[in-house]
């Protein structure tokens, strides 16, 4: 094995380790979104664990990377990674959703680590150009990474933001689309189409970067390629598996915001443990 | 003769001399700036300075994002859109997240004149009211308007202000003094208590002059803040003089007079009677003429205390 090789299996074998641990922390709960969770797993452990500079010690360094979560629901998978790097202990995991947690249901800026609180879709990359405006004024040098779910930018806000970026060719703004085809009543396609994605951002000015979401070969070579952009924003359009990793969960929208069962989770445990997928 | 200057171009003045002092503060526009009077800022500091388009949505939530690494961005446009378009990212990005943000709302109110419906902001203090964490500014001039923002850049946390854009008279002096959040008494009575914001400030002491040539005593106190309301200022009227008018150039609904409302019948009960836009959408028309049609002049005021005192 090459050292590549060696470092790709470690964020393979850390995928399956957050995989479970969403699901057990999801279970735990009662209620959460496991689906549109687990298909931005591997975004989450590229941008944490190789991309980022930061440092879970020190969460407000100041020149640290920023990641805003738009699709706020997907907060199990920040969590998970989160307390994963050390921001918090693992075992608060086992508070999210209930009363007096700081593991709020949606993504909540007093979790250490946290830039941002959200949970009403189509607000984030908003924010994102803030920051990435504010570190140009003040001549800061960092990059603002910011997560959208597919059927997020269904959302106008989105779009204008689009504009805002290209417009002020903010080049340390990264949007990464975590798409996985499915939204909570259905198919993204029949709900309402978005295609063709990557040429609508292209045109809005963005430097698209089309991958398998899925894939760590992919994705850090997208990221790195992203650094060599300038004058204009990059997406990264990640296709993805809604339930990635778990056979009856894999593009089924009934799984978008439900709980497993005890069964249920005992299952997926299972063949995640299996690690065949 | 009264002095007359719009609380828009105070604005305009004060937050160009506060960015000459202040290096974090940045403004953004959605393209009205020229009405809103940012562009003295943008025309000294255009560095500092986001025309973001026609595009509330996003003007506040990048607000956001710059207020995140300690810069003070003052988001200016309409009253109407920002509070309306940009409610939910006002309530999540911001007041959710007790962003540092100041939101600059101008033209409110039916003076905006012929522009119509559409552009008068006849209910920013109901639905911004209900938000936590926020406060609410609402001044009564253009000496009060440069106080006002000077203080929302010492207070740290989201601020929204409402400004006009037809001239106001001047009724307040340098010296007086300028807290958020405590009323000012412009006026001592015993018989009612007129409590007004904005314009309506200036035609309810028009009308306690009415009221004094019948004898009437009002007291009349000028509410600059509508949140946190001025609790003590409300409870202490209501127990002196026992009857309370407000006025408000504002819907009937959830405005200043029902903040007010809130906090007597809930201490000291006493009858409140409501001058405001009597749940109704305005229409293009002239200042003044749009004022007496929609009942928010002096008379009315007067007419409003005449029936507060009969409930006596």
């Amino acid at each position: 094995m090459s050292a590549n090789e060696i470092i790709i299996d470690v964020l393979k074998k850390k995928a399956r380790q957050f995989r479970k641990e969403i699901l057990e922390t999801i279970t735990e709960a009662g209620s959460g979104h496991p689906g549109g969770s687990l298909s931005c797993v591997e975004i989450l452990i590229s941008l944490y664990y190789y991309k980022m500079k930061h440092k879970p010690d020190n969460p407000n360094w100041p020149v640290r990377d920023r990641f805003i979560m738009s699709k706020g629901h997907a907060s199990p998978v920040l969590y998970v990674t989160l307390a994963d790097c050390g921001y918090f202990p693992k075992e608060e995991l086992k508070t999210f959703r209930k009363l007096g947690s700081r593991l709020q249901g949606h993504v909540h800026i007093s979790v250490p680590g946290v830039e941002l609180s959200t949970g009403s879709l189509g607000q984030g990359l908003s924010v994102a150009n803030g920051i990435a405006l504010g570190a140009k004024i003040r001549k800061v040098d960092f990059n603002i990474y910011c997560l959208l779910g597919d059927g997020e930018i269904q959302e106008g806000q989105v779009w204008e933001a689009a504009m805002t970026a290209a417009h002020h060719k903010l080049d340390n703004v990264c949007a990464i689309l975590d798409c996985n085809k499915v939204q909570e009543n259905g198919p993204v396609a029949e709900i309402k189409n978005e295609e063709p994605i990557a040429d609508k951002w292209r045109d809005f000015g963005w430097h698209v970067i089309e991958i398998d979401g899925h894939n760590f070969e992919e994705l850090i070579p997208a990221l790195d390629e992203f650094d060599r952009v300038k004058g204009k924003p990059t997406f990264i359009l990640a296709h993805t598996v809604k339930g990635k990793g778990v056979s009856f969960m894999e593009g089924n929208a009934k799984w978008h915001g439900k709980a497993l069962k005890n069964e249920e989770l005992a299952l997926a445990l299972r063949e995640l443990d299996e690690g065949g997928r | 003769m009264m002095q007359m200057k719009a609380t828009r171009d105070a604005f305009g003045e004060t937050l160009v001399e506060l960015g000459r002092k202040n290096r974090k503060i940045v403004v953004l526009s959605g393209d009205l700036e020229d009405s809103t009077r940012a562009e003295y800022f943008k025309k000294e500091f255009p560095e500092r300075f986001f025309n973001l388009g026609i595009a509330e949505q996003d003007i506040l939530g990048t607000a956001v994002g710059l207020s995140l690494d300690g810069l003070i961005p003052f988001a200016c446009s309409f009253a109407v859109f920002l509070t309306n378009q940009g409610y939910g990212v006002l309530r999540i990005s911001i007041c959710y997240n007790r962003r540092n943000v100041k939101v600059i709302g101008s033209h409110a109110g039916l003076t905006v004149g012929p522009d119509g419906a559409t552009a008068q902001c006849l209910e920013d203090f109901a639905i911004t009211r209900v938000l936590p964490n926020i406060i609410i500014i609402s001044p009564v001039d253009a000496i009060e308007t440069e106080k006002a923002t000077r203080a929302m850049v010492d207070i740290c946390g989201p601020v929204y202000m409402r400004l006009g854009r037809a001239p106001f008279p001047i009724i307040t002096k340098d010296s007086d003094p300028f807290i958020v959040g405590k009323a000012n008494i412009l006026r001592e009575g015993k018989d009612l208590t007129i409590l007004a914001t904005g314009l309506l400030v200036s035609e309810s002491l028009k009308a306690a002059d009415a009221l004094a040539k019948e004898n009437i005593e009002t007291k009349v106190i000028n509410m600059h803040t509508i949140k946190p309301i001025d609790r003590e200022a409300i409870i202490q009227a209501a127990k002196e003089t026992k009857a309370i008018v407000t006025a408000e150039e504002h819907q009937i609904n959830g405005g200043l007079g029902s903040a007010v409302a809130e906090v007597s019948s809930k201490t000291v009960p006493v009858p409140v009677e409501m001058v405001a836009v009597n749940d109704t959408f305005g229409e293009s028309g002239d200042e003044e003429g749009l004022l007496r049609k929609y009942h928010l002049k002096d008379v009315d005021i007067v007419e409003a205390a005449r029936k507060v005192l009969e409930r006596k």
